[in-house]
């Protein structure tokens, strides 16, 4: 087969991304614009403020994508985008802008669902990785333990019920007064903390095996400063901080070993900005080695928002002959294995 | 030379396509379907219709604001790309100015009024004087109280038209005391004929703007922004 060469868009939360991907695997540019900064003084991600920035950054880092990959439009095969979930407002600014790139230059569209593209990052430094294999998508806005049984076949085993891992860590670490974000900060004070200082309740759902549910823990969390307080005592941040994560982390890495187990899958792959987790890592690691299994993780930069992992799903779904019409919509909900 | 218009800023969606003093095609839908769903099957439609070849286009027209946002962006994205693609400039022409030339050539004053939600519209007021079309009032954000004294304070008979129209027309009919009158439905909503037709002034007066640097005007900060400016 020639050469598939993919322009890839992403913009479904706060950071404006685009990428040139070749054959599903060798990212040849990736393009990331993240605003965070304009979001830090909200304590969260502003999706008004997000959108604005996404129109006036796309059409600069679409550019800079195709430049530094040394390539024009004419040598694009394909254009694949985000098209949920995510924030609405976010996600229409790469879909419109997306796909009146297809219409000006007659290169197909194929839209992409996000938690898809998370898992696919995987595949850009670990060649060998195939499906099937077990998937744990730990991010901001999604929290998924999902089978991947071939390329654009997927099964969620689990999910959260309410808040995603990623939000408990945004809402933990704005009550400890570490800010936003709340994932990286609490992974670098827990370093100094104890984490079994404090016995936090494990995020558990009872009535289902691989759900996840983390308001509990963050109430628990929170009473317990409360209470704290009340009794005019000092807490120490690192210790929370530390016990916290390790309660996540724990379910996390219980459910994934769990079903790895029971579906027989050797291969384990971690996705989703809480991959960089420094304890969440090592945790798995020290899991998955115990019992003969492999892991696999990508570098930091593709577990953030990007759009290279987007262009490695729009690869598999541009192989098997799938395309997007200039019907394409944003759709915030977006259901895994959907289209 | 060809420009196309795309307006997206409101609840109607419309695309024009303009050569020098002709109208080639317009398509305009007033329909409950997001801009997203709408705007390029709509283009797509208008190019097979005329057997479009976009190369021959030199530039792309578009409302920069004010109106919905999510309107106003879908609008400027589909430009972006677009204008980056085909390697043309951006015109882009205040939404409430393009209403305006809806009305060309009346003599009474001309006001559009967009709803613009917290009980405001998005407005101006203009006129044709000795055959030049002229702002008086530049576009903004005004409650429809103040729109209404501006328009008293002018004494002048006016038109207006907009789709803050059935929205606030008990209002008007009470609150404006000079004569005045509504726009029937085949000029009342934005129309990318008319944007176009600004397009080409624009143009001639070198306004254009690239895809990198584009993006709309929207009056308005976003709610977050604005909470945040009246804590502090």
């Amino acid at each position: 087969m020639e050469n598939v060469t993919i322009l890839a868009i992403e913009s479904s939360c706060d950071e404006t991304a685009a990428a040139v991907v070749r054959n599903g695997r060798d990212v040849l540019s990736n393009v990331i614009y993240s605003q965070i900064d304009l979001h830090t003084v909200y304590g969260g991600v502003v999706p008004e403020i997000a959108s604005r920035k996404h129109i006036e950054k796309v059409t600069q880092v679409v550019d800079k994508a195709l430049s530094d990959a040394s390539l024009t439009l004419k040598e694009i095969d394909a254009i694949a985008v985000t098209y949920g979930p995510g924030l609405v407002g976010a996600l229409l600014v790469g879909v419109s802008f997306a796909k009146s790139l297809s219409f000006a230059t007659g290169i197909p569209l194929i839209g992409v669902h996000h938690i898809e593209g998370h898992i696919c990052a995987n595949y850009i430094e670990n060649k060998e990785l195939k499906p099937p294999f077990m998937a744990l998508v730990v991010s901001g806005g999604h929290t998924h333990l999902v089978k991947v049984a071939d390329y654009g076949e997927y099964e969620i085993l689990g999910r959260t019920r309410d808040d995603a891992a990623g939000e408990a860590f945004d809402k933990v670490a704005r009550a400890i007064g570490l800010g936003y974000p709340g994932g990286p900060k609490v992974d670098k004070v827990s370093k100094e903390g104890n984490p079994d200082a404090i016995v936090f309740p494990k995020a558990k759902v009872n009535d289902s095996v691989y759900d996840f549910s983390f308001s509990g823990l963050k109430s628990a969390v929170l009473n317990y400063l409360n209470q704290a307080q009340m009794k005019d005592e000092t807490i120490n941040v690192a210790d929370v901080a530390a016990s916290f994560q390790k309660a996540v982390v724990d379910v996390l890495v219980e459910h994934t070993i769990q079903a790895a187990g029971e579906y027989g899958f050797k291969e384990i792959a971690l996705a989703g900005g809480v991959a960089s987790n420094s304890s969440l890592r090592s945790a798995m690691e020290e899991a998955c080695k115990k019992r003969g299994l492999t892991l696999y993780r990508p570098s930091p930069i593709f577990c953030t928002d990007n759009a290279a992992m987007i262009g490695v799903a729009g690869y598999y779904e541009y192989i098997k002959g799938n395309r997007s019409d200039f019907h394409l919509n944003a759709v915030p909900s977006l259901k895994l294995g959907e289209r | 030379m060809k420009i196309l218009a795309i307006d997206s800023s409101g609840l109607v969606a419309t695309v024009a396509v303009l050569e020098d003093d002709e109208l080639i095609a317009e398509y305009t839908v007033n329909y409950k379907k997001t801009h997203s769903e709408t705007l390029l099957p709509m283009l797509d439609e208008i190019k097979s219709m005329i057997n479009l070849d976009l190369s021959e286009i030199d530039a792309i027209a578009v409302t920069k604001g004010p109106g919905s946002f999510t309107g106003l962006r879908i609008g400027s994205a589909t430009v972006k790309g677009l204008a980056y693609a085909l390697n043309v400039p951006i015109i882009s022409v205040p939404t409430v100015d393009a209403l305006s030339m809806n009305l060309w050539g009346s003599d009474k004053l001309i006001v559009p009024v967009m709803d613009a939600r917290r009980e405001q519209v998005y407005t101006g007021i203009y006129e044709f004087a000795g055959g030049e079309h002229t702002c008086i009032l530049e576009q903004d954000a005004l409650s429809v109280e103040d729109l209404c004294k501006k328009i008293n304070d002018l004494s002048r008979e006016v038109i207006l038209l907009g789709d803050a129209v059935p929205v606030y027309k008990d209002k008007f009919d009470e609150l404006i005391k000079v004569p005045h009158s509504y726009a029937p439905a085949n000029m009342n909503r934005q129309k990318a004929s008319s944007l176009g037709v600004l397009a080409f002034e624009y143009f001639r007066k070198g306004l254009t703007e690239s895809a990198f640097d584009h993006k709309p005007e929207y009056l308005r900060l976003s709610q977050a922004e604005r909470e945040r400016m009246e804590r502090q």
